[in-house]
């Protein structure tokens, strides 16, 4: 096949700089690792922390997945594999279980991962500190010192205002013991796939320039308070007025007309499968 | 001048804090006598190299359950030598033990980060002139001071609730204002959110930096209050800075002179004010309202 482009659009410097990047991620596992984050086709803010992930990482027998909040059919992901496609010729897919590589924004799929696939996560804001320190050469030092009093505090106030861990997504995480993560902004019912998974996570955030990863098997704990421990969303008994399925991340959808409301499985390849 | 004695809860030894590498004319010119004018500096400044010297040796004790006060004009290093005490800072050279941290064997200026970051966060306790440096002023007064029970190693909300909002009773802060964020509070009531912060993790230890400054005359007596009577009940020792000779003459057993980054004087507080020795003191004290 014969391409206008560098195959996988990035030179090879461009590539080697990256999986650089990502070795050290993966031995360093939590631990945010700067990168020369490139400019990419599409703005800063839009998935080019995964997509150079993505771009660095692919070869010719791999079968790319991308999804955008658990969509694959969003703009945002057919336009990614309209991208990566042009510039390998690989395959693409919807299923889960047939891609190697899985590029995804806000959602790790419903269908478990196994130890062939890699897990691309889109970052938009890799630092779980940043909301109490702006400056990155102390949470550098934070981070260095395992001082993660500020992470656990914004958790404390949302406590006291709400009554309960109120983040809807990004809720932090200690990996293997060491360093505090933001998970990027998956709902917490994601949060336990993190841990102990069998396939390789890495995390990418284009505009911050930083790479990390969680490796195979890996100890991932969200943070919590001995008497608030974590919990992951709950969908009140609702099921998938689509195909049926209950215990699986649900949007819910509403009709202002009727005032009726219903759900459906966010991850929309997970609910084609099930359908009757 | 200071005898190195047992069981002081803190001893400061030869502190020094340089903003510059100093040049061999500034450097040997040092703590050669009491003269101001002696060396090359102007004041703290050498003219020469450009370094500023913050702290030029100093050594200090306090006991358990005392008050120390240091008095100083602006500038004179009072506010330095809390950061450096506090690991705000980084001493350039000297010694810092604390009793109750290797029985007072290790000198903590050369311990490792974490171990720094323990000592601040379970020994001492320290109240800024500005709120705004001890305080985080978008959360709410309660979260303020979980925090360095959360630092502390604390992971039970229930607890910390408690424990704070028995704190900010103490300090007079009402219960229906507790919630709010520091921001919405009067400076006196966020200087006692500081000081309940401060005694969060009851530390032996409490350095309180100009904590009247700004403050009208009925809220600082409302603090002062506050303060002798956590050292009457509590007994924690406390190193008070203040350029204030009123604030010291209340707080202060003993108290030391500084200036232009040198202990000028040192002394039981009621002889210094009564009795000054040195020409700086006796302006100082001499200009008293």
């Amino acid at each position: 096949m014969n391409h206008t482009t560098h195959f996988a659009f990035f030179d090879e410097g461009s590539k080697r700089e990256i999986r650089r990047a990502i070795l050290k991620a993966v031995a360093i596992p939590g631990y945010q690792v700067p990168f020369a984050s490139r400019e990419m086709p599409i703005a800063r803010g839009w998935g080019t922390g995964g997509l150079q992930l993505t771009l660095s990482l692919v070869g010719l027998n791999d079968t790319l997945k991308v999804i955008d909040q658990g969509a694959d059919d969003s703009v945002n992901a057919v336009s990614i594999k309209a991208l990566v496609g042009a510039s390998t010729g690989i395959a693409m897919t919807d299923q889960t279980s047939q891609a190697t590589l899985i590029q995804s924004r806000h959602r790790i799929p419903e269908v478990p991962l196994t130890e062939n696939q890699i897990l691309v996560l889109q970052v938009p804001m890799p630092e779980p500190l940043r909301p109490i320190e702006a400056s990155e050469q102390v949470t550098k030092r934070l981070h260095a010192e395992k001082e993660y009093s500020g992470a656990y505090l914004s958790l404390f106030e949302d406590i006291l205002r709400y009554g309960t861990m109120a983040a809807g997504a990004d809720h932090p995480v200690m990996v293997e013991g060491r360093y505090v993560m933001a998970p990027s902004p998956i709902p917490r019912f994601d949060n336990p796939k993190l841990d102990k998974n069998p396939a390789l996570i890495l995390l990418g955030a284009g505009r911050e320039k930083k790479i990390y990863a969680v490796p195979p098997y890996t100890q991932v704990k969200s943070l919590d308070f001995e008497d608030h421990p974590f919990r992951v969303e709950d969908f009140g008994g609702a099921h998938c007025s689509l195909c049926g399925t209950q215990g699986v991340f649900l949007d819910e959808l509403y009709d202002p007309t009727t005032g009726r409301t219903w759900h459906q499985c966010n991850d929309t390849s997970f609910c084609g499968r099930n359908a009757p | 001048m200071i005898q190195q004695q047992a069981g002081a809860l803190l001893k400061v030894r030869n502190l020094t804090k340089r903003f510059g590498d100093g040049c061999p004319q500034c450097l040997e010119g040092l703590g050669t006598g009491n003269d101001a004018e002696e060396g090359p500096l102007h004041h703290n400044y050498c003219p020469i190299c450009g370094t500023v010297h913050a702290l030029r040796d100093i050594s200090l004790d306090l006991w358990p359950g005392e008050i120390l006060g240091i008095v100083g004009e602006s500038g004179s290093g009072k506010s330095t030598l809390m950061r450096c005490l506090y690991f705000d800072q980084e001493a350039t050279e000297g010694e810092f033990f604390l009793d109750p941290f290797d029985g007072g064997k290790a000198n903590v200026l050369k311990v490792s980060a974490q171990a720094r970051r323990a000592i601040r966060h379970t020994l001492l306790g320290m109240v800024y002139q500005n709120p705004v440096m001890g305080l985080r002023m978008n959360y709410s007064a309660v979260a303020n001071i979980a925090e360095k029970l959360i630092a502390a190693g604390s992971r039970n909300v229930g607890t910390m609730t408690a424990r704070a909002s028995e704190l900010l009773d103490q300090v007079n802060i009402p219960l229906r204002r507790m919630g709010e964020s520091p921001s919405r509070f009067s400076g006196g009531m966020q200087q006692r959110v500081q000081i309940a912060k401060a005694l969060s993790n009851r530390p032996p230890l409490l350095l309180l930096d100009e904590i009247t400054t700004g403050l009208d005359l009925s809220v600082q007596a409302k603090v002062l209050d506050l303060v002798r009577q956590l050292q009457a009940d509590l007994g924690i020792g406390m190193l008070v800075v203040s350029h204030d000779l009123g604030v010291i003459r209340m707080l202060a057993d003993r108290t030391l002179v500084m200036l232009n980054g040198r202990v000028v004087e040192s002394g039981l507080t009621d002889q210094i004010l009564e009795d000054p020795q040195d020409p700086y003191t006796q302006d100082l004290v001499h200009s008293l309202l």
